[in-house]
């Protein structure tokens, strides 16, 4: 008897203690999430803001300080798009696409070709050439858009999109090729090895092999590309002239320009949808992005 | 045929460390070759060279017939399987053990039968829809195997293949090799096997013949019996056997009777040890090499024998191991259970007399076994 009521005790102490612990962890939760979502709120603010005033009338933007739209309307969205120029926001989305495709597929294939050649193979100035690479990384970029300028002008590049993708497809996003050089020296060898000894060549071993492996670092190579593409102000605004060339990035501008009194909603509008397939992508690819840049250079 | 052989194979790497000093190594065909040593000797390198992943500095080596120094991998005629298993981790097991095949772009239905063959030998048919990363570490070990057997390569490289296993898995896998090998034999296609490994139980084990090697050369090459009994140098003398043999300097004189020093203690060799002993010299230095198993406890003040202090004892059960300290030496006794009797071990003190029929005399200097009939 005395054997069961030590039991009975044991056990509702037991409980008390776990019934604690459950408390304890559950204030906890509700701590940090309370936290995580009042700063998260601080951070997004502007972004909320953006979209809700796109649905503003334009004299309401100025009056209404709050985000909530007190008579939705979509005519910024319309208008917007129908920009004062003889093309439509399609046209300067369509022409972003152009740009982006080709220097995103090409940066991809140019820089795992660049990187597998540096981290797996012996050459004569490997070190050196190496060395050139990492040097064009610390180079400011204020600094050879001259020289460029007119070497892209002898070329009769001028007012086309080749100097935008050209430079990238061919692995000349040295941060790319570094990116995937690191990812691959973390990765073993033996894998590489083995298929060798199956049969495979050096470049059956980079598709077979090394790409399937490379897969989170590739996607994080494209990611930012895109991303960083879809921003490039700096790139068009030399490079091109004529408005049926521009991207979303110059055309957002070109609305600014032409307008004599701002049609902000217009303007907020074509923002949100020029951010919206960045936001689209990022949150699409999010578990792989994280996992390319975190696990670089760290394992395999 | 894949006879295979090694001719005054050398390594050096560019920055001109030397890691294989021209080694000749004959392995005829379907034989089970283990290389053995030290890490460090170099064997993974020279079974890297055999498989085409290193590059050869100068010698040949020939596969059957063939010089394949400069062949790639895959056109050798080989397959390895790796310490790491390296199997392909996107891939499943099915595909893994096909990769070769269809890179070689062989007709479907072969590739189907052909992995379903393997999965039959190795057992792993369940888990052909698995990725590796869903494998226990003998299953991925025997996918790896599987990937290297259905190629029906002539010449099977083995890097070792069991050392990620634990020791359980580990005999287990042994037998399982060594029985494959046995197998193609008796169905008319023997494989070639070079198996390297540090384990000297695996080598001892598996191999028909075992090349021990050390720093880049190789010290002898023999069966295992061979190998353990009549060791060509004291290298090889302390490699092979558990636990290893008892190496003390040593003074032997031939001038007369045939005479070894100990330190100050001086036994007189009879005719078994004696009559095989090559010396020149009247007095030379020498290693004198006995395994922990050769020696007989014995009464103090019996004539011909080595006193020495006990320092440790390890009772095993079956067996008894004594750390004895000859002259500062240490050696290891190993005395069968049932024969141990404490009463010989006076205080710390004990008195051995040596098997010297089976007791070694090797050059000090060269480390050469001197004692060889």
């Amino acid at each position: 008897m005395t054997i069961a009521t030590t039991n009975v005790s044991t056990v509702e102490e037991m409980e008390r203690v776990n019934q604690m612990i459950a408390r304890r962890h559950k204030i906890n939760s509700v701590i940090r999430y309370v936290l995580l979502i009042v700063v998260g709120f601080v951070m997004l603010y502007p972004l909320i803001w953006l979209i809700g005033a796109s649905f503003k009338t334009n004299s309401e933007i100025f009056s209404n300080p709050g985000f909530w739209p007190k008579e939705p309307t979509i005519s910024g969205y319309v208008k917007g798009w129908q920009t004062s120029t003889p093309y439509t926001f399609g046209h300067f989305f369509w022409n972003t696409f152009l740009i982006i495709l080709p220097k995103t597929v090409g940066t991809c294939i140019s820089a795992t070709l660049v990187a597998y050649g540096f981290a797996r193979f012996e050459f004569p100035m490997k070190k050196v050439f190496f060395s050139l690479l990492i040097a064009t990384l610390l180079l400011p970029n204020v600094v050879t858009r001259i020289p460029q300028y007119l070497l892209f002008r002898d070329m009769g590049w001028l007012d086309t999109f080749l100097p935008l993708w050209v430079p990238s497809a061919l692995a000349g996003d040295a941060f790319f090729t570094f990116m995937l050089v690191q990812f691959l020296r973390g990765i073993p060898r033996d894998m590489e090895e083995a298929a060798r000894v199956d049969g495979a060549n050096s470049l059956q071993t980079l598709w077979y092999i090394v790409t399937p492996l490379l897969a989170p670092a590739l996607i994080s190579v494209a990611l930012f590309q895109f991303m960083w593409t879809m921003n490039d102000f700096l790139g068009p605004l030399i490079y091109l002239s004529s408005v049926d060339k521009f991207p979303v990035s110059l055309a957002l501008k070109l609305s600014i320009d032409t307008t004599e009194a701002f049609d902000w909603n217009q303007i907020l509008a074509m923002s949100v949808l020029a951010i919206t397939p960045a936001l689209v992508v990022f949150f699409v690819a999010q578990k792989y992005f994280i996992e390319g840049i975190s696990s670089g250079g760290v394992k395999g | 045929m894949a006879h295979l052989q090694l001719k005054k194979l050398v390594k050096r790497y560019p920055n001109g460390f030397e890691a294989v000093h021209g080694i000749d190594l004959d392995v005829q065909d379907g034989e089970f070759m283990v290389l053995v040593g030290p890490s460090g000797c170099a064997k993974s390198t020279t079974l890297r060279m055999v498989a085409g992943l290193e590059t050869v500095t100068g010698g040949e080596i020939r596969i059957g017939n063939q010089v394949v120094n400069t062949l790639a991998p895959g056109r050798r005629g080989i397959a390895m399987v790796f310490q790491n298993y390296a199997l392909y981790p996107h891939m499943k097991v099915k595909n893994n053990l096909s990769f070769g095949l269809r890179l070689a772009g062989r007709p479907k239905d072969e590739i189907e039968a052909a992995t379903a063959e393997v999965a039959d030998i190795l057992e792993i048919g369940q888990l052909l829809e698995r990725l590796p990363k869903e494998l226990s570490g003998g299953q991925a070990q025997r996918v790896a195997l599987g990937r290297a057997l259905i190629k029906k390569p002539e010449v099977f490289l083995f890097d070792e293949p069991l050392s990620n296993l634990d020791a359980k898995l580990r005999a287990s896998m042994r037998v399982r090799i060594t029985d494959l090998h046995r197998r193609l034999k008796e169905e008319g296609r023997p494989a070639t096997v070079i198996y390297v490994t540090h384990d000297q139980t695996e080598a001892m084990t598996m191999g028909d013949r075992i090349c021990v090697m050390k720093e880049g050369h190789i010290m002898q090459v023999a069966d295992p019996v061979t190998l353990y009994d009549k060791p060509d140098n004291a290298f090889v003398a302390g490699f092979i056997g558990t636990p290893e043999m008892n190496l003390m300097p040593a003074e032997l004189s031939i001038a007369g009777a045939h005479t070894l020093k100990v330190g100050s203690q001086t036994i007189s060799l009879d005719a078994s040890l004696s009559a095989r002993i090559k010396s020149t010299g009247d007095v030379s230095k020498v290693t004198f090499g006995i395994r922990p198993q050769h020696f007989h406890l014995v009464e103090n003040g019996t004539p011909d024998t080595l006193t020495g202090e006990v320092s440790a004892l390890e009772f095993m059960g079956h067996e008894v191991y004594l750390h004895v300290n000859v002259e500062g030496n240490s050696l290891i006794v190993v005395v069968p259970g049932e024969e141990y009797d404490p009463s010989k071990v006076r205080g710390s003190k004990v008195t051995l007399k040596v098997n010297e029929a089976r007791a070694h005399v090797f050059d000090r200097e060269s480390g050469k076994n001197i004692s060889l009939t």
